[in-house]
Protein backbone atom coordinates (compact mmCIF):
# COMPACT_ATOMS: atom_id res chain seq x y z
CA UNK A 1 0.00 0.00 0.00
CA UNK A 2 1.32 3.41 -0.91
CA UNK A 3 0.15 6.88 0.03
CA UNK A 4 -1.64 8.93 -2.60
CA UNK A 5 0.68 11.28 -4.42
CA UNK A 6 -0.34 14.85 -5.09
CA UNK A 7 2.08 15.62 -7.90
CA UNK A 8 3.04 14.12 -11.23
CA UNK A 9 6.31 12.24 -11.68
CA UNK A 10 7.43 15.17 -13.81
CA UNK A 11 6.88 17.67 -11.03
CA UNK A 12 8.60 15.40 -8.53
CA UNK A 13 11.50 15.00 -10.97
CA UNK A 14 11.14 11.26 -10.57
CA UNK A 15 13.49 9.32 -12.89
CA UNK A 16 10.48 7.58 -14.44
CA UNK A 17 9.28 10.90 -15.85
CA UNK A 18 11.89 10.12 -18.48
CA UNK A 19 10.47 7.68 -21.09
CA UNK A 20 13.95 6.36 -21.89
CA UNK A 21 14.38 5.25 -18.29
CA UNK A 22 11.02 3.44 -18.50
CA UNK A 23 12.07 1.69 -21.71
CA UNK A 24 15.37 0.68 -20.12
CA UNK A 25 13.41 -1.05 -17.35
CA UNK A 26 10.98 -2.68 -19.78
CA UNK A 27 13.80 -3.97 -21.97
CA UNK A 28 16.15 -4.96 -19.17
CA UNK A 29 16.03 -7.33 -16.19
CA UNK A 30 13.90 -10.44 -16.64
CA UNK A 31 13.50 -9.76 -20.36
CA UNK A 32 17.16 -9.11 -21.00
CA UNK A 33 18.34 -12.22 -19.15
CA UNK A 34 15.84 -14.41 -21.01
CA UNK A 35 13.76 -15.34 -17.97
CA UNK A 36 10.71 -14.09 -19.87
CA UNK A 37 10.35 -13.80 -23.66
CA UNK A 38 10.22 -10.30 -25.13
CA UNK A 39 6.97 -9.25 -26.79
CA UNK A 40 8.68 -9.38 -30.20
CA UNK A 41 9.77 -12.95 -29.54
CA UNK A 42 6.38 -14.18 -28.37
CA UNK A 43 4.44 -12.70 -31.31
CA UNK A 44 7.01 -14.16 -33.69
CA UNK A 45 5.93 -17.63 -32.51
CA UNK A 46 2.57 -17.09 -34.21
CA UNK A 47 4.02 -15.19 -37.20
CA UNK A 48 2.59 -11.89 -36.02
CA UNK A 49 5.89 -10.00 -36.07
CA UNK A 50 6.19 -7.24 -37.18
CA UNK A 51 2.87 -5.95 -35.94
CA UNK A 52 1.13 -4.11 -38.77
CA UNK A 53 -1.95 -1.85 -38.74
CA UNK A 54 -5.16 -2.90 -40.43
CA UNK A 55 -7.70 -0.34 -41.59
CA UNK A 56 -7.67 2.94 -39.65
CA UNK A 57 -10.88 3.26 -37.64
CA UNK A 58 -10.11 5.45 -34.65
CA UNK A 59 -8.37 8.80 -34.39
CA UNK A 60 -7.41 9.37 -30.79
CA UNK A 61 -6.38 12.90 -29.97
CA UNK A 62 -4.73 13.77 -26.68
CA UNK A 63 -5.52 17.45 -26.12
CA UNK A 64 -3.23 17.83 -23.09
CA UNK A 65 -1.80 16.21 -20.00
CA UNK A 66 -3.37 18.60 -17.52
CA UNK A 67 -5.88 16.95 -15.18
CA UNK A 68 -7.76 17.83 -12.00
CA UNK A 69 -6.77 14.44 -10.55
CA UNK A 70 -3.45 12.71 -9.91
CA UNK A 71 -4.47 9.05 -10.03
CA UNK A 72 -1.82 6.66 -8.85
CA UNK A 73 -2.06 4.37 -11.84
CA UNK A 74 -2.17 7.10 -14.53
CA UNK A 75 -0.24 6.10 -17.67
CA UNK A 76 -0.19 9.74 -18.81
CA UNK A 77 1.42 11.07 -15.62
CA UNK A 78 -1.34 13.67 -15.78
CA UNK A 79 -2.09 16.23 -13.09
CA UNK A 80 -2.79 19.88 -12.37
CA UNK A 81 0.93 20.60 -12.69
CA UNK A 82 1.26 19.37 -16.30
CA UNK A 83 1.41 22.26 -18.75
CA UNK A 84 1.39 20.36 -22.06
CA UNK A 85 -1.80 21.59 -23.72
CA UNK A 86 -2.83 21.47 -27.38
CA UNK A 87 -3.01 24.93 -28.91
CA UNK A 88 -5.92 26.17 -31.02
CA UNK A 89 -3.59 26.23 -34.01
CA UNK A 90 -2.84 22.51 -33.63
CA UNK A 91 -6.53 21.82 -33.05
CA UNK A 92 -7.33 23.50 -36.36
CA UNK A 93 -4.89 21.19 -38.13
CA UNK A 94 -6.55 18.24 -36.37
CA UNK A 95 -9.93 19.47 -37.60
CA UNK A 96 -8.67 19.30 -41.20
CA UNK A 97 -7.57 15.72 -40.57
CA UNK A 98 -10.91 14.83 -38.96
CA UNK A 99 -12.75 16.15 -42.01
CA UNK A 100 -10.75 14.00 -44.39
CA UNK A 101 -10.06 10.88 -42.38
CA UNK A 102 -11.23 7.38 -43.27
CA UNK A 103 -11.70 6.70 -39.54
CA UNK A 104 -15.27 6.44 -38.25
CA UNK A 105 -14.46 7.24 -34.60
CA UNK A 106 -12.95 10.30 -33.00
CA UNK A 107 -11.71 9.80 -29.45
CA UNK A 108 -10.66 12.81 -27.35
CA UNK A 109 -8.55 12.12 -24.32
CA UNK A 110 -6.08 13.75 -21.90
CA UNK A 111 -5.48 14.42 -18.94
CA UNK A 112 -8.91 15.91 -18.50
CA UNK A 113 -9.66 17.06 -22.06
CA UNK A 114 -12.22 19.53 -20.71
CA UNK A 115 -9.39 21.53 -19.12
CA UNK A 116 -8.03 22.56 -22.48
CA UNK A 117 -9.25 26.18 -22.83
CA UNK A 118 -10.35 25.53 -26.43
CA UNK A 119 -12.07 22.22 -25.66
CA UNK A 120 -15.63 23.40 -26.28
CA UNK A 121 -14.77 25.23 -29.48
CA UNK A 122 -12.98 22.11 -30.70
CA UNK A 123 -15.87 19.75 -29.84
CA UNK A 124 -18.33 22.05 -31.60
CA UNK A 125 -16.29 22.12 -34.83
CA UNK A 126 -15.32 18.46 -34.71
CA UNK A 127 -18.94 17.39 -34.26
CA UNK A 128 -19.71 18.97 -37.66
CA UNK A 129 -17.06 16.90 -39.44
CA UNK A 130 -19.29 13.87 -39.84
CA UNK A 131 -17.55 11.18 -37.77
CA UNK A 132 -19.93 8.41 -36.75
CA UNK A 133 -18.86 8.01 -33.15
CA UNK A 134 -17.46 10.98 -31.23
CA UNK A 135 -16.01 9.94 -27.87
CA UNK A 136 -14.84 12.16 -25.04
CA UNK A 137 -13.01 10.45 -22.20
CA UNK A 138 -14.20 12.31 -19.13
CA UNK A 139 -13.00 11.48 -15.64
CA UNK A 140 -16.41 12.47 -14.15
CA UNK A 141 -15.03 14.50 -11.24
CA UNK A 142 -14.18 17.32 -13.65
CA UNK A 143 -17.93 17.91 -13.99
CA UNK A 144 -18.02 18.67 -10.25
CA UNK A 145 -14.55 20.23 -9.93
CA UNK A 146 -15.53 23.79 -10.72
CA UNK A 147 -18.71 25.68 -11.47
CA UNK A 148 -17.62 26.33 -15.03
CA UNK A 149 -17.78 22.58 -15.72
CA UNK A 150 -21.16 21.88 -14.09
CA UNK A 151 -23.02 22.16 -17.41
CA UNK A 152 -20.80 19.63 -19.22
CA UNK A 153 -23.59 16.99 -19.35
CA UNK A 154 -25.82 19.43 -21.27
CA UNK A 155 -22.88 20.44 -23.45
CA UNK A 156 -22.07 16.80 -24.29
CA UNK A 157 -25.71 16.19 -25.08
CA UNK A 158 -25.89 19.16 -27.42
CA UNK A 159 -23.13 17.70 -29.61
CA UNK A 160 -24.22 14.09 -29.17
CA UNK A 161 -20.87 13.19 -27.63
CA UNK A 162 -20.34 9.59 -26.53
CA UNK A 163 -19.11 9.84 -22.95
CA UNK A 164 -16.62 7.25 -21.69
CA UNK A 165 -15.79 7.65 -18.03
CA UNK A 166 -13.50 6.00 -15.55
CA UNK A 167 -15.01 4.41 -12.47
CA UNK A 168 -12.57 2.22 -10.56
CA UNK A 169 -15.10 0.42 -8.38
CA UNK A 170 -18.67 0.46 -7.20
CA UNK A 171 -17.52 1.05 -3.61
CA UNK A 172 -16.22 4.27 -2.12
CA UNK A 173 -13.15 2.76 -0.44
CA UNK A 174 -11.63 1.20 -3.54
CA UNK A 175 -12.38 4.21 -5.71
CA UNK A 176 -10.89 6.79 -3.37
CA UNK A 177 -7.80 4.67 -2.79
CA UNK A 178 -6.96 4.66 -6.46
CA UNK A 179 -8.07 8.15 -7.42
CA UNK A 180 -8.07 10.28 -4.28
CA UNK A 181 -10.28 11.30 -1.39
CA UNK A 182 -13.80 12.31 -2.37
CA UNK A 183 -13.54 11.01 -5.96
CA UNK A 184 -16.26 8.42 -5.44
CA UNK A 185 -18.91 10.84 -4.20
CA UNK A 186 -18.10 13.35 -6.94
CA UNK A 187 -18.23 10.65 -9.60
CA UNK A 188 -21.61 9.44 -8.35
CA UNK A 189 -23.06 12.95 -8.51
CA UNK A 190 -21.62 13.43 -12.00
CA UNK A 191 -23.13 10.13 -13.18
CA UNK A 192 -26.50 11.13 -11.76
CA UNK A 193 -26.24 14.43 -13.65
CA UNK A 194 -25.43 12.58 -16.88
CA UNK A 195 -28.39 10.23 -16.29
CA UNK A 196 -30.63 13.23 -15.64
CA UNK A 197 -30.03 14.62 -19.15
CA UNK A 198 -30.60 11.19 -20.68
CA UNK A 199 -27.11 9.66 -20.80
CA UNK A 200 -26.81 5.94 -20.17
CA UNK A 201 -30.52 5.21 -20.22
CA UNK A 202 -31.57 1.90 -21.76
CA UNK A 203 -32.16 2.47 -25.48
CA UNK A 204 -30.84 6.05 -25.32
CA UNK A 205 -28.61 7.23 -28.18
CA UNK A 206 -26.72 9.31 -25.61
CA UNK A 207 -24.03 6.72 -24.91
CA UNK A 208 -22.45 6.49 -21.48
CA UNK A 209 -19.83 3.79 -20.96
CA UNK A 210 -17.65 3.21 -17.93
CA UNK A 211 -14.04 2.14 -17.76
CA UNK A 212 -12.83 -0.13 -14.99
CA UNK A 213 -9.19 -0.79 -14.31
CA UNK A 214 -7.78 -2.75 -11.38
CA UNK A 215 -6.74 -0.97 -8.26
CA UNK A 216 -3.33 -2.59 -7.95
CA UNK A 217 -0.92 -5.19 -9.29
CA UNK A 218 -3.47 -7.62 -10.70
CA UNK A 219 -5.34 -8.09 -13.95
CA UNK A 220 -8.97 -7.18 -14.56
CA UNK A 221 -11.56 -9.91 -14.15
CA UNK A 222 -13.98 -11.00 -16.82
CA UNK A 223 -15.55 -7.92 -18.39
CA UNK A 224 -19.10 -9.28 -18.62
CA UNK A 225 -19.31 -10.32 -14.97
CA UNK A 226 -17.70 -7.07 -13.81
CA UNK A 227 -20.31 -5.20 -15.84
CA UNK A 228 -23.06 -7.15 -14.10
CA UNK A 229 -21.64 -6.30 -10.67
CA UNK A 230 -21.22 -2.62 -11.52
CA UNK A 231 -24.70 -2.38 -12.98
CA UNK A 232 -26.54 -3.97 -10.11
CA UNK A 233 -24.55 -2.14 -7.40
CA UNK A 234 -24.80 1.31 -8.99
CA UNK A 235 -28.49 0.80 -9.69
CA UNK A 236 -29.31 -0.47 -6.20
CA UNK A 237 -27.26 2.08 -4.28
CA UNK A 238 -27.60 5.21 -6.42
CA UNK A 239 -30.13 4.46 -9.17
CA UNK A 240 -27.39 5.02 -11.75
CA UNK A 241 -27.57 3.53 -15.23
CA UNK A 242 -24.92 3.18 -17.92
CA UNK A 243 -24.43 1.21 -21.13
CA UNK A 244 -21.20 -0.80 -21.27
CA UNK A 245 -18.30 -1.44 -18.95
CA UNK A 246 -14.81 -1.65 -20.46
CA UNK A 247 -12.34 -3.62 -18.35
CA UNK A 248 -8.86 -2.27 -19.05
CA UNK A 249 -5.52 -3.72 -17.99
CA UNK A 250 -3.04 -1.30 -16.42
CA UNK A 251 0.04 -1.10 -18.63
CA UNK A 252 3.39 -1.09 -16.83
CA UNK A 253 4.40 2.44 -17.75
CA UNK A 254 4.60 5.85 -16.10
CA UNK A 255 2.95 6.15 -12.67
CA UNK A 256 1.74 2.56 -12.67
CA UNK A 257 5.29 1.39 -13.37
CA UNK A 258 6.50 3.61 -10.53
CA UNK A 259 3.91 2.01 -8.24
CA UNK A 260 4.87 -1.51 -9.35
CA UNK A 261 8.53 -0.90 -8.63
CA UNK A 262 7.96 0.92 -5.33
CA UNK A 263 5.64 -1.83 -4.07
CA UNK A 264 8.01 -4.58 -5.28
CA UNK A 265 5.36 -5.97 -7.59
CA UNK A 266 7.05 -5.27 -10.92
CA UNK A 267 8.45 -8.73 -11.71
CA UNK A 268 5.37 -10.51 -10.45
CA UNK A 269 3.14 -8.28 -12.57
CA UNK A 270 5.20 -8.90 -15.70
CA UNK A 271 4.96 -12.64 -15.01
CA UNK A 272 1.18 -12.30 -14.72
CA UNK A 273 1.01 -10.44 -18.03
CA UNK A 274 3.24 -12.94 -19.84
CA UNK A 275 1.41 -15.95 -18.37
CA UNK A 276 -1.92 -14.46 -19.45
CA UNK A 277 -0.59 -13.74 -22.97
CA UNK A 278 -3.28 -14.60 -25.49
CA UNK A 279 -2.05 -14.87 -29.09
CA UNK A 280 -5.62 -14.39 -30.33
CA UNK A 281 -5.73 -10.89 -28.82
CA UNK A 282 -2.76 -9.75 -30.92
CA UNK A 283 -4.64 -9.18 -34.14
CA UNK A 284 -7.10 -6.79 -32.48
CA UNK A 285 -4.77 -4.71 -30.32
CA UNK A 286 -5.65 -1.05 -30.31
CA UNK A 287 -2.78 0.05 -32.55
CA UNK A 288 -4.17 -2.17 -35.32
CA UNK A 289 -6.91 0.38 -36.04
CA UNK A 290 -5.91 3.56 -34.18
CA UNK A 291 -3.63 6.54 -34.64
CA UNK A 292 -2.81 8.61 -31.60
CA UNK A 293 -2.05 12.33 -31.90
CA UNK A 294 -0.28 14.16 -29.10
CA UNK A 295 -0.89 17.71 -27.81
CA UNK A 296 1.99 18.94 -29.97
CA UNK A 297 0.82 17.18 -33.13
CA UNK A 298 3.10 14.14 -33.23
CA UNK A 299 1.78 10.75 -34.31
CA UNK A 300 1.96 7.51 -32.35
CA UNK A 301 0.67 3.95 -32.62
CA UNK A 302 -1.26 4.41 -29.37
CA UNK A 303 -1.55 6.64 -26.31
CA UNK A 304 0.88 4.35 -24.42
CA UNK A 305 3.58 4.71 -27.07
CA UNK A 306 2.92 8.46 -26.95
CA UNK A 307 3.79 8.48 -23.24
CA UNK A 308 6.91 6.42 -23.93
CA UNK A 309 7.98 8.90 -26.62
CA UNK A 310 7.84 6.16 -29.31
CA UNK A 311 6.72 7.98 -32.46
CA UNK A 312 5.33 6.05 -35.43
CA UNK A 313 7.96 4.31 -37.54
CA UNK A 314 6.97 6.16 -40.70
CA UNK A 315 8.15 8.96 -42.97
CA UNK A 316 5.15 10.85 -41.60
CA UNK A 317 5.54 11.55 -37.89
CA UNK A 318 3.65 14.84 -37.48
CA UNK A 319 0.21 16.14 -38.43
CA UNK A 320 1.92 18.74 -40.64
CA UNK A 321 2.71 15.93 -43.10
CA UNK A 322 -0.38 13.84 -42.32
CA UNK A 323 -1.09 11.18 -44.93
CA UNK A 324 -3.16 8.14 -44.03
CA UNK A 325 -2.02 5.84 -46.79
CA UNK A 326 1.66 6.42 -46.03
CA UNK A 327 0.97 6.07 -42.32
CA UNK A 328 -0.94 2.84 -42.69
CA UNK A 329 2.07 1.26 -44.34
CA UNK A 330 4.19 1.02 -41.21
CA UNK A 331 5.44 -1.44 -38.62
CA UNK A 332 4.11 -0.80 -35.13
CA UNK A 333 6.67 0.07 -32.48
CA UNK A 334 6.50 -2.43 -29.63
CA UNK A 335 8.10 -3.16 -26.29
CA UNK A 336 7.24 -5.22 -23.23
CA UNK A 337 4.42 -2.86 -22.16
CA UNK A 338 2.47 -4.34 -25.11
CA UNK A 339 1.88 -7.47 -23.01
CA UNK A 340 -0.75 -5.33 -21.23
CA UNK A 341 -2.83 -5.33 -24.44
CA UNK A 342 -2.72 -9.09 -24.97
CA UNK A 343 -3.33 -10.50 -21.48
CA UNK A 344 -6.42 -12.67 -21.07
CA UNK A 345 -9.21 -11.36 -23.26
CA UNK A 346 -6.93 -8.51 -24.35
CA UNK A 347 -7.31 -4.84 -23.50
CA UNK A 348 -7.81 -1.61 -25.39
CA UNK A 349 -9.51 1.74 -24.82
CA UNK A 350 -12.66 -0.15 -25.86
CA UNK A 351 -12.08 -2.87 -23.27
CA UNK A 352 -11.61 -6.54 -24.19
CA UNK A 353 -10.54 -7.28 -27.75
CA UNK A 354 -11.56 -10.93 -28.08
CA UNK A 355 -15.02 -12.41 -27.80
CA UNK B 1 17.54 -26.97 -3.47
CA UNK B 2 16.29 -23.81 -1.84
CA UNK B 3 16.87 -23.57 1.89
CA UNK B 4 13.22 -22.93 2.64
CA UNK B 5 10.23 -25.22 2.07
CA UNK B 6 7.93 -22.67 0.47
CA UNK B 7 9.04 -20.42 -2.39
CA UNK B 8 6.49 -18.06 -4.03
CA UNK B 9 8.13 -18.76 -7.40
CA UNK B 10 7.16 -22.45 -7.07
CA UNK B 11 3.51 -21.51 -7.58
CA UNK B 12 4.39 -20.70 -11.20
CA UNK B 13 5.74 -24.22 -11.54
CA UNK B 14 2.46 -25.86 -10.54
CA UNK B 15 1.70 -26.72 -14.16
CA UNK B 16 4.97 -28.68 -14.35
CA UNK B 17 3.56 -31.49 -12.21
CA UNK B 18 2.18 -32.97 -15.44
CA UNK B 19 5.78 -33.66 -16.51
CA UNK B 20 6.18 -36.72 -14.31
CA UNK B 21 2.71 -38.08 -14.79
CA UNK B 22 1.12 -36.53 -17.79
CA UNK B 23 -2.18 -38.35 -17.78
CA UNK B 24 -2.98 -37.85 -14.11
CA UNK B 25 -1.68 -34.28 -14.18
CA UNK B 26 -3.83 -33.35 -17.15
CA UNK B 27 -6.86 -35.05 -15.64
CA UNK B 28 -6.38 -33.03 -12.48
CA UNK B 29 -6.06 -29.71 -14.33
CA UNK B 30 -9.09 -30.47 -16.52
CA UNK B 31 -11.09 -31.25 -13.41
CA UNK B 32 -9.77 -28.20 -11.58
CA UNK B 33 -10.60 -25.89 -14.47
CA UNK B 34 -14.08 -27.32 -14.81
CA UNK B 35 -14.82 -26.95 -11.10
CA UNK B 36 -14.14 -23.22 -11.22
CA UNK B 37 -16.26 -22.52 -14.28
CA UNK B 38 -19.46 -20.54 -13.95
CA UNK B 39 -22.20 -23.03 -12.98
CA UNK B 40 -25.00 -23.14 -10.44
CA UNK B 41 -22.56 -20.98 -8.45
CA UNK B 42 -20.92 -17.96 -10.05
CA UNK B 43 -17.15 -18.01 -10.60
CA UNK B 44 -17.01 -15.22 -8.01
CA UNK B 45 -18.79 -17.29 -5.35
CA UNK B 46 -16.48 -20.21 -6.07
CA UNK B 47 -13.48 -17.94 -5.74
CA UNK B 48 -14.61 -16.87 -2.25
CA UNK B 49 -15.17 -20.47 -1.16
CA UNK B 50 -11.68 -21.29 -2.46
CA UNK B 51 -10.27 -18.36 -0.49
CA UNK B 52 -11.89 -19.57 2.74
CA UNK B 53 -10.72 -23.15 2.19
CA UNK B 54 -7.21 -21.93 1.32
CA UNK B 55 -7.06 -20.53 4.83
CA UNK B 56 -8.41 -23.56 6.61
CA UNK B 57 -5.94 -25.68 4.60
CA UNK B 58 -3.30 -23.06 5.40
CA UNK B 59 -1.82 -23.41 1.95
CA UNK B 60 0.37 -20.36 1.18
CA UNK B 61 0.16 -20.99 -2.57
CA UNK B 62 -3.64 -21.10 -2.52
CA UNK B 63 -3.89 -18.00 -0.31
CA UNK B 64 -1.59 -16.15 -2.72
CA UNK B 65 -3.56 -17.30 -5.77
CA UNK B 66 -7.09 -16.82 -4.46
CA UNK B 67 -6.42 -13.45 -2.86
CA UNK B 68 -5.32 -12.23 -6.27
CA UNK B 69 -8.23 -14.01 -7.94
CA UNK B 70 -10.74 -12.37 -5.59
CA UNK B 71 -9.25 -8.91 -6.25
CA UNK B 72 -9.47 -9.54 -9.99
CA UNK B 73 -13.14 -10.34 -9.59
CA UNK B 74 -13.77 -7.07 -7.79
CA UNK B 75 -14.32 -8.69 -4.38
CA UNK B 76 -13.81 -6.16 -1.58
CA UNK B 77 -11.46 -6.77 1.34
CA UNK B 78 -14.44 -6.77 3.73
CA UNK B 79 -16.00 -9.62 1.75
CA UNK B 80 -12.69 -11.47 1.68
CA UNK B 81 -12.25 -11.17 5.44
CA UNK B 82 -15.80 -12.39 6.05
CA UNK B 83 -15.05 -15.45 3.94
CA UNK B 84 -11.91 -16.15 6.01
CA UNK B 85 -14.00 -15.84 9.19
CA UNK B 86 -16.43 -18.40 7.84
CA UNK B 87 -13.49 -20.77 7.39
CA UNK B 88 -12.13 -19.91 10.83
CA UNK B 89 -15.53 -20.39 12.47
CA UNK B 90 -15.96 -23.84 10.94
CA UNK B 91 -12.41 -24.75 11.88
CA UNK B 92 -12.81 -23.66 15.51
CA UNK B 93 -16.34 -25.03 15.68
CA UNK B 94 -15.05 -28.34 14.42
CA UNK B 95 -12.46 -28.34 17.20
CA UNK B 96 -14.92 -27.33 19.84
CA UNK B 97 -17.66 -29.74 18.85
CA UNK B 98 -15.21 -32.54 19.64
CA UNK B 99 -15.50 -31.33 23.20
CA UNK B 100 -18.69 -33.33 23.35
CA UNK B 101 -16.59 -36.47 22.84
CA UNK B 102 -14.42 -35.46 25.76
CA UNK B 103 -17.46 -34.79 27.87
CA UNK B 104 -18.98 -38.17 26.96
CA UNK B 105 -15.76 -39.88 27.88
CA UNK B 106 -15.43 -38.03 31.16
CA UNK B 107 -19.05 -38.76 32.03
CA UNK B 108 -18.51 -42.40 31.26
CA UNK B 109 -15.29 -42.75 33.23
CA UNK B 110 -16.16 -40.69 36.29
CA UNK B 111 -18.26 -42.06 39.06
S1 LIG C 1 -8.30 11.13 -14.34
FE1 LIG C 1 -7.33 9.98 -15.98
S2 LIG C 1 -5.86 11.40 -16.89
FE2 LIG C 1 -6.46 12.25 -14.90
S3 LIG C 1 -4.86 11.51 -13.50
FE3 LIG C 1 -6.59 10.07 -13.42
S4 LIG C 1 -6.06 8.47 -14.92
FE4 LIG C 1 -4.76 10.25 -15.35
S1 LIG D 1 0.86 -0.85 -26.20
FE1 LIG D 1 0.28 0.24 -28.06
S2 LIG D 1 1.71 -0.54 -29.56
FE2 LIG D 1 1.73 -1.99 -27.91
S3 LIG D 1 0.19 -3.53 -28.48
FE3 LIG D 1 -0.79 -2.00 -27.17
S4 LIG D 1 -1.71 -0.59 -28.60
FE4 LIG D 1 -0.16 -1.73 -29.73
Amino acid sequence: MTKLKQQSLHKRENQLANPNRQLEILNGGIFENGELPTFAKIITQTNQFPLRPKKLEILQINVGYMCNQVCEHCHVDAGPDRKEIMTWETMQKCLEIIKNTGAHTLDLTGGAPEMNPNFRRFVEKASQAGVKDFIVRSNLTIIRANKKYHDLPQFFKKYNVHVVSSMPHWTRGKTDKQRGEGVFDMSITALQQLNAVGYGMPGSTLKLDLVYNPNGAYLPGDQASMEKEFKSALKADFNIKFHNLFAITNLPISRFLDYLIASENYEDYMYQLVEAYNPKAVKNVMCSNTISISWDGYLYDCDFNQMLGLKVASKVTHINQYNESILNNRDIVISQHCYGCTAGAGSSCQGEVTT
Amino acid sequence: MANNYYDPADLRKFGNITQWSEELGNKFFDYYGKVFEEGALTAREKSLIALAVSHTEQCPYCIDAYTKDALQRGVTKEQMMEAVHVGAAIKSGATLVHGTMMMNKVNKLEM
